[in-house]
């Protein structure tokens, strides 16, 4: 951080001005002025929750991604599949067992094995050949959005949300006054408080675990250099299928989470793989801390642009991506290799 | 190395066979020959439907397998430049939205839609050679996506989700191209014409520069040759070729949406290129032939197996690992190495077949 500060003073300003005017943004009550330009107070900061809850759920979904890349080089297209089979299992498994804590373990563990299968049978014998573990993806991606429109249909389908995470919650902060002059506090859905803090507390466990423990140094040193690891004498093998399995697992967890405020169904997964694809390029392939900026970036953009123009809000995304090809290719945090 | 088994391939190592037609092999006579005659013994649904339709798609999967094979750039956003000159073609010329259509004559709209194509593509190749390898499909294929949903929400050019119907291709000589035998002839004619062009190309100095840029860019650009502008010019001629096939397309089907260049379609090119093989400009035809049998008539299939008929991407899904798991080259792989089985099979000395005693 202070490294950065230093290298790139005139950024640091910059990116500090636009927190702090956010911040004040976000905190302050506006002024007649400011609802001039950006509207109703409400309409900005159920833009900006949204569009952080939405950024969790990219993370969700982008961290598996980027991890599985950063080790293997193999980008799974697939990835969008078991996001969406996810969802379609925990809709499964949370009408048999209505208890949402139980539907997420066994999602991960389901996905999680069939992503251990995948490495394990399909993409180690193709090891180093990239294009062709690409087409490989693109091909299953193909066969399991068909097989789950065979067995689930084409309708959409929405979770349950459990009893204790349903109705909004008052947050600490002013959106206006109502006519006697008080204050009035913004209210925003629990289950997406729940999901952003759960996005939070993935994200921290799995930096914790890449920078402390025995395993995150097997897997950072794999990211950095294969071979080595390999010739030092680690089973490099077994790091591999636990990356994939983990996010595979991590993945479905995900469609379980999306399928709680967004709907399950087809197509989702083409949607949540390319959503996926552009938080990894915006954010820098391979890293955790890119993933979770580009996932805020995306979420926010997208939320933002939904609702001060809601036609090319989509457009905004592949916009941005397209600035951070043309000006920086490696990614925000990418590293050059 | 692979340059020379490129060339190889393509048979340019033997001069001494003659020059000109005399070179040309004799099964590609008789192909020809088939392919020529074929409206006296097929029906107008062959003729439209299985031939047409294999041929627009083979031209776009042609212009996959220039980038892909001679450029070393799998890109997916051919079926978007496709379609990109399809709509063009559709607001340019006549359809049956008029309040967009502006109804220009077809030696206007054409060029201008392959135009138009060309700076497209060329915009998206100066984006993505930026990037390498498995890099340039996800921005490619970002890219793509982007385009159908980007069509999908703009009404006032390209007429949102329902797009362009009535998109007819128009009246020449007295001729109305939408008739199946003449249909089958104009595409017949441009798969022809993009399959020499993208062989010549590929045999010129630029061509074998690209193919130096795709084994090898760092020797190339050592040896003075500017490897960035050499892969962006590849994105501009494989523009040319993808908007052709996208016109066809668009007067084939009469309609161009988003969902012309959605992320199925465009995902379809590339299996359509990967399952005939991206080693040779007649890969992607052989591809698409096998892929529009298949999407026509697995229904049939399917039902026999008393599987319901929906099931149609599976039976390509599958074909599509299948080919990806034991035939990285395709189609035509299975072919070369077929071959290749049957000369080890001969005698070196006599060229006589082998017999048991002898070997």
């Amino acid at each position: 951080m202070t490294d950065f500060t230093r290298r790139h003073p005139l950024w640091s300003l910059i990116i500090v001005v636009l927190v702090a005017l956010l911040l004040w943004l976000i905190l302050a009550p506006w002024t007649p002025g400011v609802e001039a330009v950006l509207g109703r107070k409400r309409v900005f900061l159920n833009a900006i929750f949204g569009g952080l809850t939405l950024g969790a759920l990219y993370f969700l979904v982008a961290s598996g991604f980027t991890l599985i890349f950063g080790l293997m080089r193999n980008v799974n297209l697939a990835h969008g599949s078991l996001y969406l089979l996810g969802g379609y299992i925990g809709y499964v498994v949370s009408n048999v067992t209505g208890e949402l804590w139980i539907t997420l373990p066994v999602v991960f563990i389901v996905v999680a094995l069939l992503g251990l299968l995948l490495q394990h049978q399909v993409f180690r014998r193709m090891e180093g050949q990239e294009l062709r573990q690409t087409m490989v993806t693109i091909g299953l991606s193909v066969v399991l959005a068909d097989l789950m429109l065979w067995v689930w249909g084409g309708q959409s389908y929405t979770l349950q949300t459990p009893q204790w995470l349903t109705g909004p919650a008052t947050l600490p902060i002013v959106v206006g006054a109502d006519r006697s002059g008080n204050p009035v506090y913004m209210r925003f859905p629990q289950v997406r408080i729940a999901i952003l803090v759960m996005a939070i507390i993935i994200g921290v466990a799995m930096w914790l675990v890449l920078n402390r423990t025995r395993l995150g140094m097997l897997i950072r040193a794999g990211v950095d250099d294969r071979e080595m690891l390999t010739a030092s004498g680690v089973r490099i093998h077994y790091v591999f299928l636990a990356v994939f399995g983990f996010g595979a697992g991590l993945a479905g967890i995900a469609g379980v989470v999306g399928g709680t405020f967004q709907s399950l169904a087809p197509g989702e997964d083409t949607r949540f793989l390319l959503a996926s694809l552009v938080v990894v390029i915006v954010g820098g392939m391979g890293s955790i801390p890119g993933a979770a900026l580009g996932a805020l970036i995306i979420g926010l953009v997208e939320q933002i642009g939904l609702v001060y123009a809601p036609t090319y809000s989509v457009v905004f995304t592949f916009l941005i991506m397209a600035l951070v090809l043309a000006f920086r290719p490696q990614g925000l945090m990418g590293s050059r290799r | 190395m692979a340059v020379s088994d490129a060339l190889r391939a393509n048979g340019v190592d033997a001069p001494l066979a003659g020059s000109g037609f005399a070179r040309v092999p004799a099964a590609y006579w008789a192909v020809g020959f088939i392919l020529l005659i074929m409206p006296v013994f097929a029906g107008s649904f062959w003729l439209f439907q299985i031939f047409g339709w294999s041929f627009c798609l083979g031209i776009i999967a042609l212009s996959l397998m220039f980038l892909a094979g001679y450029g070393g750039m799998v890109s997916l956003v051919q079926m978007t430049v496709a379609a990109l000159a399809g709509y063009t073609v559709a607001i340019l010329g006549t359809s049956g939205v008029q309040q967009i259509s502006l109804g220009m004559p077809w030696w206007l709209y054409i060029p201008v839609a392959i135009i138009i194509a060309v700076i497209f593509a060329t915009l998206v190749g100066a984006l993505a050679v930026r990037t390498e390898g498995i890099y340039t499909i996800m921005i490619t294929l970002a890219i793509a996506s982007a385009f159908f949903y980007f069509t999908r929400q703009n009404y006032d050019i390209f007429n949102g989700y329902s797009g362009f119907n009535l998109v007819v291709p128009p009246r020449l000589f007295g001729v109305d191209w939408r008739q199946p035998t003449a249909f089958y002839y104009l595409s017949l004619g441009m798969a022809v014409l993009c399959y020499l062009a993208v062989l010549y190309v590929a045999r010129s100095p630029f061509g074998l520069a690209l193919q130096g840029v795709r084994d090898n860019p760092r020797r190339m650009a050592a040896m003075g040759f500017n490897v960035t502008a050499h892969r962006i010019a590849a994105y501009a001629f494989s523009g040319v070729i993808a908007a052709i096939g996208g016109i066809l397309l668009v007067w084939q089907n009469t309609q161009v949406a988003p969902f012309t260049a959605g992320i199925p379609a465009v995902i379809d090119i590339l299996i359509i290129a990967v399952i005939g093989g991206l080693r040779r400009p007649i890969g992607p035809f052989v591809g698409a032939f096998i892929y529009v049998l298949l999407s026509t008539f697995s229904p049939d299939v399917l039902s026999s197996f008393g599987l319901s008929t929906e099931r149609f991407k599976l039976l390509v899904g599958l074909g599509f690992l299948a080919v990806v798991f034991f035939s990285p080259d395709g189609a035509l792989g299975l072919w070369d190495r077929w071959r290749e089985r049957q000369r080890k099979n001969l005698d070196p000395l006599t060229g006589q077949p082998r017999t048991a005693g002898t070997a």
